[in-house]
């Protein structure tokens, strides 16, 4: 019996093992397979250069920089609006109607991206183009709108559940004071709860850098570096997926893997800064 | 009491963002619905082959979605079959056996491999494909190498649950075979695990439906616009999402576009479908069929 249980804990802890080991398999694979690129310092020049095959050069920095504006632009959108929301819910709303809200924010999460994206296409597009005289209608602005769409969500729910976590003692006393609810916001909830709204950005900006298909599908896809909000660009992830190299050795098709390592970098970055908030709104505790 | 301007400013700043966001959600899901409410039917499925010609492989669909729904059907129960086992083990493992340092050195990894995005988990299955390819001239990017990466991809999320799950049982339950001479593992199979059952369902659940949507993962590592139904774990497949995808780019005539529409339609009705399933089981059902009381 003894070794069963023995047997039995072993096999758990190679799974967790194993699990944790997938993390790190990933990025070395990545790194191994372009390898080649590291040697001759290219790595930093695929990151400074324009993406230009025909004449050999293929850099990934419009990719980057489009990466950027369309990620910072979205969570101009994304950020108020979830803000404004996630006040309604948790203290502005009728109790019955902030439930409902709540539940319709937490199926929104179950909604496919690629839906997102379908719908983009055929119904936000056209309205930017004709709205904004913007060419074919698919640009950085128009893949931004939809990307707040998808990022919402989720910042809704770290923020209502970071404002409902506030000590019950603060909220009691400004009560007492007979404060209004919008006071208690103002010099209660919000001064709480800066680590809970931090964090939600940064894993929306997460969630927005990783998403592949908004940006495939409504942001045109353009090599060249955007000059303005109605230029179409290309993200890093679009740029994974559009790529198909035939030829396995070629740089071209090296190339995706500096995206690739740019993005597991980035992410695993902000991963970092989550935990150690976590850790310091530990410790005041 | 006078409100002061500032609590106005507040107050329709916040009506105005959640009213947007509710209306922009049933803009979203009117706008599909009308479009491809015509699409709707038997033929939007099986195309002209009739449903039991169909269901039972006698002839092959070739202008309706079944083949994706078959393969979407094919690659959820492969991944999720695959990350389940491993997800739950590790789960109990870091509910239950970790120490303290080791649990948040575990979950460190976790989190990371969480918040990978699915085209780098995609590429990563590319490449896995690649490197064996040169090994074993068969492979190529299939539907078994799909499997793994999506397992991959939700393998995280099922250790996390069943973590959750595990470590918030009160401690009154988590006493009680001990002091009746259980040991550890009696304890964990007989009392904790199916105590947590409910919990861990509802992550599998959650899991399916990210299996079930994921597209960036899938592109590339093997789905493809026409395969019919794939024959082996070794061949390339169709999947709902990729399909919209497609559509969405590359419709030649208005009824690829309909189909396009009622597509969508469907992914969604199985993404809510499995969304509310997972809801209804993690507050609900299991506890009352379990613990009767």
């Amino acid at each position: 019996m003894i070794n069963t249980g023995k047997f039995i804990e072993k096999s758990f802890f190679i799974a967790a093992i194993f699990s944790a080991a997938l993390t790190f398999i990933i990025f070395v694979f990545m790194i191994f397979l372009s390898l080649p690129l590291f040697k001759g310092g290219l790595f930093f020049n695929i990151l400074g250069n324009p993406w230009k095959p025909e004449h050999g050069i293929f850099g990934v920095y419009p990719m980057l920089i489009g990466t950027v504006l369309i990620v910072l632009l979205s969570l101009c959108w994304a950020f108020p609006l979830s803000l404004g929301s996630s006040v309604l819910i948790s203290v502005i709303a009728p109790p019955r109607f902030s439930k409902l809200l709540k539940k319709i924010v937490q199926m929104m999460t179950g909604i496919p991206t690629v839906i997102y994206g379908f719908v983009g296409v055929f119904l936000l597009v056209p309205f930017i183009r004709e709205m904004f005289n913007a060419g074919s209608g698919m640009n950085i602005l128009t893949a931004s709108l939809m990307l707040a769409m998808v990022i919402s969500p989720t910042m809704i729910i770290i923020f209502t559940d970071s404002f409902e976590n506030i000590p019950q003692a603060y909220s009691d006393a400004i009560d007492a004071l007979g404060g209004s609810a919008i006071q208690k916001l103002i010099y209660v909830i919000l001064p709480c709860s800066w680590k809970g709204i931090l964090t939600g950005l940064i894993l929306s900006l997460g969630r927005a850098m990783g998403d592949t298909l908004i940006a495939l599908m409504i942001a045109g896809n353009a090599v060249a570096v955007p000059d303005s909000i109605f230029e179409s660009a290309r993200t890093l992830t679009s740029h994974i997926a559009l790529v198909i190299a035939a030829d396995f050795d070629s740089i071209e098709f090296r190339s995706i893997f500096t995206c690739g390592i740019v993005l597991y970098m980035f992410t695993t970055i902000l991963i970092l800064l989550v935990r150690f908030l976590g850790r310091m709104s530990l410790k005041n505790k | 009491m006078k409100q002061s301007f500032l609590e106005i400013c507040i107050k329709s700043f916040a009506w105005f963002s959640g009213l947007f966001l509710l209306s922009a959600v049933f803009l979203i899901m009117c706008y599909l619905i009308i479009k491809g409410w015509g699409a709707f039917g038997f033929s939007l499925v099986f195309g002209d082959v009739p449903p039991l010609d169909a269901l039972f492989l006698h002839r092959k669909v070739f202008s309706g979605l079944f083949p994706a729904i078959v393969g979407t059907y094919m690659l959820v129960i492969l991944a999720v079959g695959m990350a389940t086992p491993v997800g739950i083990a590790a789960g109990i493992y870091l509910a239950e056996y970790g120490k303290e340092r080791i649990k948040s050195f575990f979950s460190l990894f976790y989190d990371i491999l969480a918040g990978i995005p699915s085209i780098v988990i995609g590429l990563f299955g590319f490449s896995i494909a690649i490197f064996l390819h040169r090994y074993i001239k068969e492979i190529y990017p299939c539907l078994f190498i799909s499997a793994m990466a999506l397992a991959i991809l939700v393998l995280p999320y099922l250790i996390r649950t069943t973590q959750f799950a595990m470590e918030n049982i009160p401690e009154d339950v988590r006493l009680t075979a001990p002091a009746l001479g259980a040991d550890k593992l009696q304890n964990i199979l007989y009392v904790l695990f199916p105590r947590s059952l409910s919990g861990i369902t509802s992550g599998v659940i959650l899991a399916i439906g990210r299996c079930a949507e994921d597209t960036a993962v899938i592109m590339l590592t093997g789905v493809v616009a026409s395969a019919g139904i794939p024959k082996s774990l070794m061949s390339s497949y169709e999947a709902l999402p990729f399909y919209i995808y497609y559509i969405s780019s590359q419709y030649r005539t208005s009824q690829e576009l309909q189909t396009g529409y009622g597509a969508a339609i469907i992914l969604l009705l199985i993404c809510a479908g499995l969304f509310l399933t997972a809801f209804f089981i993690k507050n609900i059902m299991i506890d009352r069929i379990l613990y009767r009381s």
